[in-house]
């Protein structure tokens, strides 16, 4: 008895977690009115070309998808190779000032990004750099939630290795790059999945340094179709289809990386 | 093992320019731009006068008192409810967890943005929402358009977002603790209520404590939701600081008094996890 109350409210919660991601589904197969009827449409429908041509027609769809893709994937790989080394530095070096940098990294956690915004802003925008790449990528590379994560994971690794590499007289960036990172796998992938999410899911910042239409990324754009007089819920629903799916594959081909790793760093 | 002393600097250099340039460097310009007015296409110091200005701005008082409301009720809801399942979700005998807890984390992975517009759909006065309650004999409710609900809303949305994620960080939690305190509790004769508030939570408390720190600072810079969710409306009943923030900066450029607000968030930031150590008790 007890065992069908557990899992009838377990089934609940699974039904209220992905009825949204059906629904959004559903509109963006639908013709926009069909969202309101009584009693509702549950089934997709057939209206996906038109509505992906509306949204077309709207914004410019594959430059927008473009950016965000870009700028995700040149942050990851960017941000890993400067939080990793951080992070190695931190775990495995005894040097001057290290709990001081490592007590700073932690206590930023706690300032709202709000209060670094408006000076971000005036420092882009006095380098003439608002509405570039550069904008949208490199303020945000020293991430300190990813430098936590992958020192929890340094840690761990054994310190007699990388003494045996040095007695061998590898350099030291050798044995960083070869001894080091290989065994890392798991961590570094829990953090390239964080950090993809945070950059493809950002908002503020890249509303605020984008000024263009063709410098948008997808979150903005989206935003900015529910800013017009007459809304399209088809072309809507099918914006953010386009900008859920990509993220819910990718995290689902990479969750079980993904909840270990955060896992590790969160109870440690 | 002797290495060069430069070594680690080395390796660290590139976070740390990034941190002082991105990072520390806005943090105190904006402090200082807080006590500063544009005057005359220049900003000049003037005291205080941006944050006595505060006192006097209905709105100011009312997005604290909005951002309030929704940490108030939002947070401890979604603990209580991640914390109950998680445990449920620890239970030695259930099949399907892998399956459930992707499915409860699977919110947590789209953007702020997209869930927000996919609400603003779902609670329409003609919404799914509306239709689904209609079969309960339930009448239609403003969701959107009534001051109070439109927070309701929000808080809805906000407890669908977030609560998978914490419920991860506890699930973590309860598998590294020991199975001899819930032998000695069974021995005892507890039931299973007992177990969870005299066993469970107490072991937890730490983690309980660094998400419910988690959740409290990311309540107090909510924008992405009332930006795209009620834009903040109706009448101001979902205006937030971080809504008022990016209104005050960017829509009227009063970057001095939006910098001023945002230096209220990191003093109230800076409070509440004070007070949530304090209470908790926690040292570590």
């Amino acid at each position: 008895m007890r065992k069908i109350g557990l899992y009838s409210m377990l089934g609940l919660f699974t039904i209220i977690s992905i009825f949204p991601f059906y629904w959004m589904i559903i509109g963006a197969t639908n013709e926009s009115g069909k969202m309101f009827t009584n009693p509702p449409t549950l089934k997709p429908g057939d209206q996906f070309m038109t509505n992906l041509q509306n949204l077309n027609a709207s914004i410019d769809l594959g430059r927008v998808f473009f950016n965000s893709v870009f700028v995700s994937v040149v942050y990851v790989i960017v941000a890993l190779m400067v939080c990793s080394t951080a992070a190695y530095a931190l775990s495995k070096f005894e040097f001057k000032g290290r709990n001081a940098i490592f007590t700073t990294l932690l206590l930023s956690m706690m300032i709202p990004y709000q209060a670094t915004l408006i000076p971000l802003f005036q420092l882009m925008s006095n380098f003439n750099l608002l509405d570039t790449y550069f904008a949208l990528i490199v303020p945000q590379l020293c991430f300190p939630f990813a430098i936590f994560l992958l020192r929890q994971n340094f840690l761990a690794f054994p310190t007699e290795l990388i003494e045996a590499a040095r007695l061998d007289g590898a350099g030291e960036m050798r044995i960083f790059l070869t001894i080091v990172l290989p065994s890392m796998k798991p961590a570094m992938a829990a953090a390239a999945i964080f950090l993809f999410m945070t950059q493809w899911n950002n908002f503020m910042w890249p509303l605020v340094a984008t000024t263009s239409n063709e410098m948008a990324t997808l979150p903005v754009a989206l935003s900015s179709l529910i800013g017009l007089s007459i809304i399209d819920y088809g072309q809507v629903m099918m914006g953010v289809t386009i900008a859920t799916i990509p993220i819910i594959v990718f995290f689902l081909a990479l969750q079980r990386h993904f909840i270990s790793g955060m896992l590790g760093s969160a109870v440690k | 093992m002797k290495t060069n002393k430069s070594l680690p600097y080395l390796f660290i250099a590139p976070a740390l320019l990034l941190f002082a340039l991105f990072t520390i460097y806005p943090i105190f310009s904006s402090f200082i731009l807080s006590f500063q007015s544009m005057e005359g296409g220049k900003y000049v110091f003037t005291g205080l006068s941006n944050y006595t200005r505060l006192l006097g701005d209905d709105i100011f008082w009312k997005a604290l008192g909005n951002t309030g409301i929704i940490l108030i009720v939002q947070v401890p809801v979604m603990i209580l409810l991640a914390l109950l399942l998680a445990n449920a979700l620890n239970s030695q005998l259930l099949r399907l967890k892998g399956f459930f807890r992707v499915s409860f984390f699977l919110p947590a992975v789209t953007s702020l943005v997209a869930y927000s517009i996919l609400f603003s759909i779902i609670l329409q006065d003609e919404g799914i929402m509306n239709t689904i309650l209609g079969f309960f004999g339930i009448n239609a409710i403003q969701w959107l358009g009534d001051p109070f609900w439109a927070k309701v809303s929000i808080i809805v949305a906000m407890t669908w977002r977030w609560t998978g994620y914490n419920m991860v960080i506890f699930l973590a939690a309860l598998q590294s603790l020991s199975h001899e305190v819930y032998e000695a509790a069974d021995l005892d004769g507890a039931n299973r209520i007992q177990k969870f508030f005299h066993v469970t939570v107490p072991q937890l408390k730490p983690v309980i404590l660094f998400a419910t720190i988690l959740s409290t600072i990311g309540t107090l810079q909510l924008f992405d939701e009332p930006f795209n969710l009620t834009k903040g409306g109706p009448a101001d009943s979902t205006m937030t600081l971080g809504l008022y923030i990016y209104q005050n900066g960017f829509k009227y450029f009063d970057f001095g008094y939006a910098s001023a607000i945002a230096y209220v968030v990191v003093l109230l930031v800076g409070i509440l996890t004070f007070f949530q150590f304090k209470f908790t008790g926690d040292k570590s």
